[in-house]
């Protein structure tokens, strides 16, 4: 009882003694145990998996770079998934110049353009299982609008998403679709924050047009940019949806990204740990990319 | 302001600008108004090959009743609705605490934690997913329910949702919880009292656009769950999607009802959304 007493008193002193200090980790804690749990463990988890080989259920057979070996050496599709996943960044790296394009012809004021650019904006939005329907329907082979355009232009028909040449192009123009959207509106708030009186000066000296856009507007938009491009670079490299409702990854796997083909090796083949070696694959490049961009962009951000 | 402003040019110049905007927006959303018409089609248009005319008959109330009456599409949203927005509430709840941790406290290992918190936006979903399945079936038994989803959801957006609150909280002014301090204020009730109103603008930002991120969700919903009863709506679209494949106008009904309440939430709270998402967008 005594002890009881005394823990008591003593308790909510040494708490307000040391509040300053403890307040801190506990405000942190919930937020760590969940990322810990569910996002640093399983990345360290996979890196341990994709040295081995399992199934699933059987014996879960340590095998040493055997599966990275076989992925570099021995498996044709994962080149294809990497070489797909290269178009994807290529034309992603477009959806910035797109979305600024986009942007410098709606910037306008008034009520109606506000009700307008959000209307540019919806396709981000949606959820892209949607996006995906919508333009695989757009591309379809006997239906589609694609193909009824064709017609009408006297052209023949083709399959885009049934062509093992076209697969890929078609799915990421379905991608680029919600990426300038994104761009675009981050270009819009970007536009916004550009100090009027350099543009007021500049068009006193009298330049304009492209000038003026290359010299005194681009310049003040630089942090757009950087959100624009990494987001895209990161977006090219997640793909996962659009492939997996548009083609699932074929025809003959030649529209397969590495993450769907990652998804297909684990619960198609289940092959556990060569699954995780690709996403292992995947993880360094986006690491890789990411890093680049980060190490070429701060210096410029600093001036 | 660049462009010049529209409002200075000639009448002609202003009309065209505002001709070329409307039909540009038309060609622009032109899949979605393609969407809009198909899940109003009768199955006669179908039949006769009318896919992107205009509908002959306008059966609005008959398609999307038989997309309730013939799938468990009402159930989808339904857990649509319950995953997203718990994971939406308990993310923001975590980095709120999180974020003034980070933000407004020295201690050992802040800037470490911070550039976790960062760097695990950069993982690739592949990259957690079988630990993140074998874990909810065998340790945290909650595979196809809609708590595996919740809790997983919760977990990652965390880490986005903690740098946005750092940097929001971060601005706040340090007298504010000085001031509390001298008056003998606990650091909880500062939390709760001082910096829970003070941060409600970054909240709705960050609910407008986690929403989206995990309404639209589909990888985690092949992953994580398997049964009608659990699924989110991006999934259950997709299966319905294999089961009709014919059934066009069926598929479109269902598609708008799927991609609708992120786009309802986004109208209502644009400007939220567009600061959230544009955050850093406007200075490095």
């Amino acid at each position: 009882m005594v002890s009881n007493v005394s823990t008591n008193t003593f308790a909510p002193s040494l708490w307000k003694r040391y509040q300053r200090r403890l307040a801190p980790p506990l405000f942190v804690a919930p937020a760590l145990i969940m990322f810990g749990i569910f996002v640093i463990w399983p990345v360290l988890e996979s890196l341990w998996l994709s040295l081995h080989d399992w199934d699933g259920i059987g014996e879960n057979r340590f095998v040493g770079l055997d599966n990275y070996v076989e992925l570099f050496r021995d498996d044709p599709v994962f080149w294809t998934a990497l070489k797909n996943n290269i178009y994807w960044l290529v034309a992603f790296l477009f959806a910035p110049a797109f979305g600024l394009a986009l942007a410098l012809f709606l910037n306008q004021a008034g009520l109606a353009m506000r009700f307008v650019k959000s209307l540019y904006f919806m396709p981000f939005v949606i959820s892209q299982v949607v996006v995906g329907l919508m333009f695989g329907w757009f591309f379809n082979a006997e239906f589609g609008l694609l193909n009824h355009i064709l017609t009408a232009l006297d052209l023949p028909k083709i399959a885009l998403l049934e062509d093992e040449r076209f697969s890929t192009f078609a799915i990421i123009a379905a991608g680029l679709w919600p990426q300038v959207a994104y761009c675009m509106i981050l270009y819009l708030t970007g536009l916004t924050a550009i100090n009027p009186e350099l543009i007021e000066a500049a068009r006193m000296e009298g330049v304009k047009g492209w000038k003026l856009l290359w010299h005194i507007v681009l310049p003040q938009l630089l942090p757009a940019t950087s959100i624009a491009v990494i987001v895209s670079v990161v977006g090219a490299l997640r793909s996962f949806d659009l492939v997996s409702v548009m083609t699932g990854g074929g025809p003959y796997d030649s529209s397969t990204v590495l993450a769907y083909y990652m998804y297909e090796q684990t619960f198609g083949a289940l092959r556990i740990g060569y699954g995780a070696a690709i996403a292992t694959c995947l993880f360094l490049l986006m690491d890789v990319c990411v890093v680049i961009y980060l190490l070429r962009s701060l210096p410029s951000n600093k001036r | 302001m660049f462009p010049a402003p529209i409002t200075n040019a000639s009448a002609k110049a202003r009309a065209g600008y505002h001709i070329a905007v409307w039909i540009g927006l038309i060609i622009w959303i032109l899949p979605i108004i393609a969407v809009a018409l198909t899940s109003i089609r009768s199955v006669q248009d179908l039949n006769a090959g009318n896919y992107w005319g205009w509908p002959t008959e306008t059966m609005f109330v008959e398609n999307y009743r038989k997309v309730f009456t013939s799938s468990p599409m009402l159930r989808f949203l339904l857990n649509s609705t319950v995953i997203t927005l718990v994971s939406v509430c308990g993310a923001i709840a975590l980095a709120t605490m999180a974020g003034f941790a980070l933000s407004k406290y020295r201690f050992p290992g802040s800037t470490a934690l911070l550039a976790l918190f960062i760097t695990g936006n950069f993982v690739p979903f592949q990259m957690l997913m079988i630990p993140v399945r074998d874990l909810s079936i065998h340790i945290i038994p909650v595979y196809d329910t809609i708590w595996a989803l919740i809790l997983f959801h919760i977990a990652f957006q965390t880490g986005f949702c903690t740098l946005f609150m750092r940097n929001f909280i971060a601005e706040l002014p340090d007298e504010l919880i000085e001031a509390a301090r001298v008056e003998g204020v606990g650091e909880f009730k500062i939390f709760w009292h001082v910096i829970v109103p003070l941060v409600r603008p970054a909240m709705a930002a960050l609910f407008v656009l986690v929403f989206t991120f995990v309404w639209n969700d589909f990888f985690w919903s092949l992953v994580l769950v398997q049964s009608d009863s659990a699924r989110p709506v991006t999934a259950g679209l997709q299966a319905l999607r294999e089961t009709w494949t014919t059934t066009w106008h069926l598929v479109s009904a269902g598609s708008l009802l799927a991609a609708m309440p992120p786009v309802i939430v986004f109208f209502l709270m644009q400007r939220q959304f567009i600061a959230g998402l544009t955050f850093g967008a406007t200075k490095g």
